[in-house]
């Protein structure tokens, strides 16, 4: 499970609409507890691959965002991004690009409206939905 | 030339476990060069077969990319602290 405030959830939307043509994308920075992530701050990235199709976050967003989260005690929990014309499930790309079996996955998908957001686990090749709650 | 480096989790347990450790080398090709050597199932993780950057593997040196710093010819100085972090990408194609 997955927690986050409406305002970080609007956050992560707001940036994915920002980004288009292009696929957004962004950090998520906050607490972990077992199979939970509770969000701290939401850090967007330029889409460094500045394409529809694919995205890759700034180096050096990331590196910054570790050593925030090295400063406040907190952890990259993980990455959101959007699909502009797909549904908001990870694609094989997703799958095999994707670093760390701890990390959640937010996918935000700008397809339709409303918007949908999903978050999933990915652990060696195998996706798991979470639940996502927002208040 | 000895210089820290700092470990990622996901490549820790491959690494001997360590967070961070101490490292030589003229540049980040000698230092990359030296730990697929100490720790040889990490190295399709950090270098290409011809030598080069591993494509989803960014290294810092400081607070900078070593892609803007002349990439595995990027000069490492003593107390340098070398970050290395996978790249986090994918995208619906």
């Amino acid at each position: 499970m997955i927690t986050l405030t409406k305002e970080q959830r609007d956050a992560i939307v707001a940036t994915c609409i920002r980004a288009l043509p292009d696929e957004g994308c962004g950090l998520l920075l906050g607490s972990t507890s077992g199979p939970d992530a509770v969000v701290a701050d939401v850090v967007p990235s330029q889409n460094v691959s500045y394409s529809a199709k694919v995205y890759e976050i700034d180096s050096r967003v990331l590196l910054k965002a570790y050593r925030r989260a090295d400063d406040e005690g907190l952890e990259v929990l993980g990455v959101f991004h959007s699909h502009t014309h797909s549904e908001a499930y990870p694609s094989p790309t997703d799958i095999a690009q994707a670093p760390d079996p701890a990390w959640h996955y937010v996918l935000v998908s700008l397809r339709d409206l409303p918007t949908v957001l999903k978050s999933y686990k990915i652990v060696n090749g195998v996706v798991s939905q979470e639940d996502v709650v927002s208040h | 030339m000895a210089a820290t480096l700092r470990i990622p989790t996901v490549l820790r347990p491959a690494m001997g476990g360590a967070s961070i450790i101490s490292v030589e080398g003229a540049t980040i090709g000698d230092v990359l060069g030296q730990l697929t050597v100490t720790y040889p199932a990490i190295k399709g993780q950090l270098l290409n077969d011809d030598g080069t950057l591993h494509r989803f593997l960014n290294v810092y040196i400081n607070d900078d990319d070593v892609r803007y710093l002349g990439g595995v010819d990027a000069p490492v100085a003593n107390e340098d602290e070398i970050t290395l972090l996978p790249a986090v990408a994918g995208g619906a194609a």
